[in-house]
């Protein structure tokens, strides 16, 4: 974007917001707006804190196992859809189903299921990411040219082979798609379950500064999350662009 | 050559006769092939013999089954009902003695040139620097050199078709199937690629079937060609168009004979246009 003739680098409508924030916050309109300022030096101190550490810790370890979970079942089971016909009947209607299921409302069975414990937070991500990455395996898989399977097979390639070196490889552009949503959404899925079960990680830390108003804390944690998801995100993302120069140019 | 000498006694062609497609070393024979979708009959009882060294066309209208057959002889589509002979041997899949170039190019759009010429080398697991060089011998054949390192996105349809064909040879098999290898492809470049090919078969000496609606390409490049009729797809006709190829190129597509060849199949076909 350009003003006046100046590029205006990309972070500036941040700033701009940051600054408009600083103000609010500075004219004391409500207690729920502290200055932008007072958030990121709670912020640093946050960091340093023991309880910020450890909450992270097991924060990004129920992320990682969750995630993990997701694409080790959800890329094989989208995988098996696009080719079996049998298996995409079965699974189908259970996927779009649930790709669209408000999720949040079975994390308090999930709690009965699996305690107020890591498990549930795991099996949450793991539900909150494992139905976009199937389906966008699935339409990646039956976007693969039938001549080029055809070409593999004229060729001599055995099923495992055409597997491997043309239907992955072919659909692994929508493959890294879908991870890259299931990835934002894993992260909605771990905050959202810490939140509910609201004694581990990141849910304990929201519940204790908003029960006790410490807006400050409670931003900062917030704007960490924010970022945390944003990188996340811009790391697939990235991975996408370099297998971009041949999905562009099926 | 003169035109002339390429007049109509040069030019003689067969009646159909069932005998007439029964040679002494068929590469490939075909052998009652029925194929049926469903309640759709898509060829009826079809015998063929496809003889060595020779390119034979077939040719016929949309719906004739001409792609079905070829799919059938590759290996690729099953058959309903008959068998495919192939070097004396009955084949039901695909087999190293047969290589498919695709309509669509087929190729991979993650692989360079080179990878893709290789790709049947290295199904077959032979090492880099062997698929490599003999890769590279048929992409110079072709005229790709200079492309090795190139995508098929950024080639034009008639150099993309040239990577298929560069495949197809690199393998080494006895028999090329070409499937409507050039209609995706314009023109000019269509023109230049039937020379090339006719250049490619006179070198190569391979058995080529090739699957075409253009009466003129399949006059032009073809040994023999069989006619196909279509709903349900049968053998109506074969006819062997004696072109003396060592004309040049623009003479033949003059020669009165050659255009009389090409005007007798329309007669034959035009009754199946719409």
């Amino acid at each position: 974007m350009t003003l006046f003739g100046y590029r205006i680098p990309m972070m500036a409508s941040l700033l701009v917001w940051a600054l408009v924030w600083e103000i609010v916050g500075r004219l004391d309109v409500i207690f729920l707006i502290p200055p932008m300022t007072a958030i990121i030096a709670a912020g640093i101190d946050l960091v340093q804190t023991a309880s910020w550490q450890n909450a992270t810790l097991v924060t990004i370890r129920s992320f990682i196992i969750g995630m993990a979970l997701a694409i080790g079942v959800g890329v094989p089971l989208g995988v098996m859809m696009g080719r079996v016909k049998i298996i995409d009947n079965i699974f189908g209607l259970w996927v779009n189903i649930f790709v669209s299921a408000p999720l949040s409302a079975l994390v308090p069975v999930l709690m009965i299921l699996f305690g107020m414990g890591e498990a549930t937070i795991v099996v949450t991500v793991f539900l909150f990411a494992v139905w976009i990455i199937v389906l966008d395996a699935r339409a990646g898989v039956m976007q693969v040219p039938t001549s080029l399977i055809e070409m593999a097979r004229s060729y001599g390639a055995s099923q495992p082979t055409i597997m491997r070196k043309i239907i992955l490889v072919s659909a692994l552009p929508e493959i890294l798609a879908g991870v890259r949503i299931g990835v934002i959404r894993g992260v909605k899925g771990v905050v959202i379950g810490q939140i509910l079960v609201a004694i581990i990680g990141y849910g304990e830390l929201f519940e204790l500064y908003s029960r006790s108003f410490d807006m400050e804390r409670f931003w900062a944690l917030t704007m960490v999350l924010f970022a945390a998801a944003m990188v996340l995100s811009a790391i697939v993302e990235n991975a996408e662009k370099r297998i971009e120069y041949y999905a562009g140019a099926r | 050559m003169n035109a002339a000498a390429l007049a109509n006694p040069a030019l003689a062609k067969d009646e159909f006769d069932p005998a007439s497609i029964v040679t002494n070393d068929p590469v490939v024979r075909v052998e009652a092939i029925s194929k049926h979708y469903g309640a759709t009959e898509a060829l009826r009882s079809i015998d063929l013999q496809f003889e060595r060294g020779k390119l034979t066309t077939l040719l016929g209208p949309s719906g004739c089954g001409k792609t079905t057959l070829l799919k059938i002889i590759a290996g690729l589509v099953p058959a309903t009902s008959g068998r495919i002979v192939v070097n004396g041997r009955a084949v039901t899949g695909p087999g190293p003695e047969r290589a498919f170039v695709f309509q669509d190019f087929a190729l991979m759009p993650w692989a360079t040139v080179m990878r893709n010429v290789a790709f049947g080398l290295e199904l077959k697991g032979r090492g880099a620097t062997e698929r490599n060089r003999i890769a590279r011998h048929y992409i110079e054949e072709v005229g790709l050199q200079g492309f090795e390192d190139k995508y098929p996105h950024e080639l034009s349809g008639g150099m993309r078709q040239r990577v298929g064909i560069a495949r197809a040879f690199s393998v080494n098999a006895d028999v090329l199937l070409l499937d409507e290898p050039f209609s995706a492809v314009d023109e000019q470049n269509r023109r230049k690629f039937q020379e090339d090919l006719l250049r490619l078969v006179e070198m190569e000496r391979k058995s080529f079937i090739f699957v075409t609606h253009s009466i003129e390409e399949a006059v032009y490049v073809s040994d023999r060609i069989v006619l196909l009729s279509p709903r349900p797809g049968r053998v109506s006709n074969v006819i062997e168009p004696r072109i003396d190829r060592t004309a040049n190129p623009d003479d033949i597509r003059r020669d009165p004979g050659y255009l009389d060849v090409v005007e007798e199949i329309w007669q034959g076909l035009r009754h199946y246009a719409e």
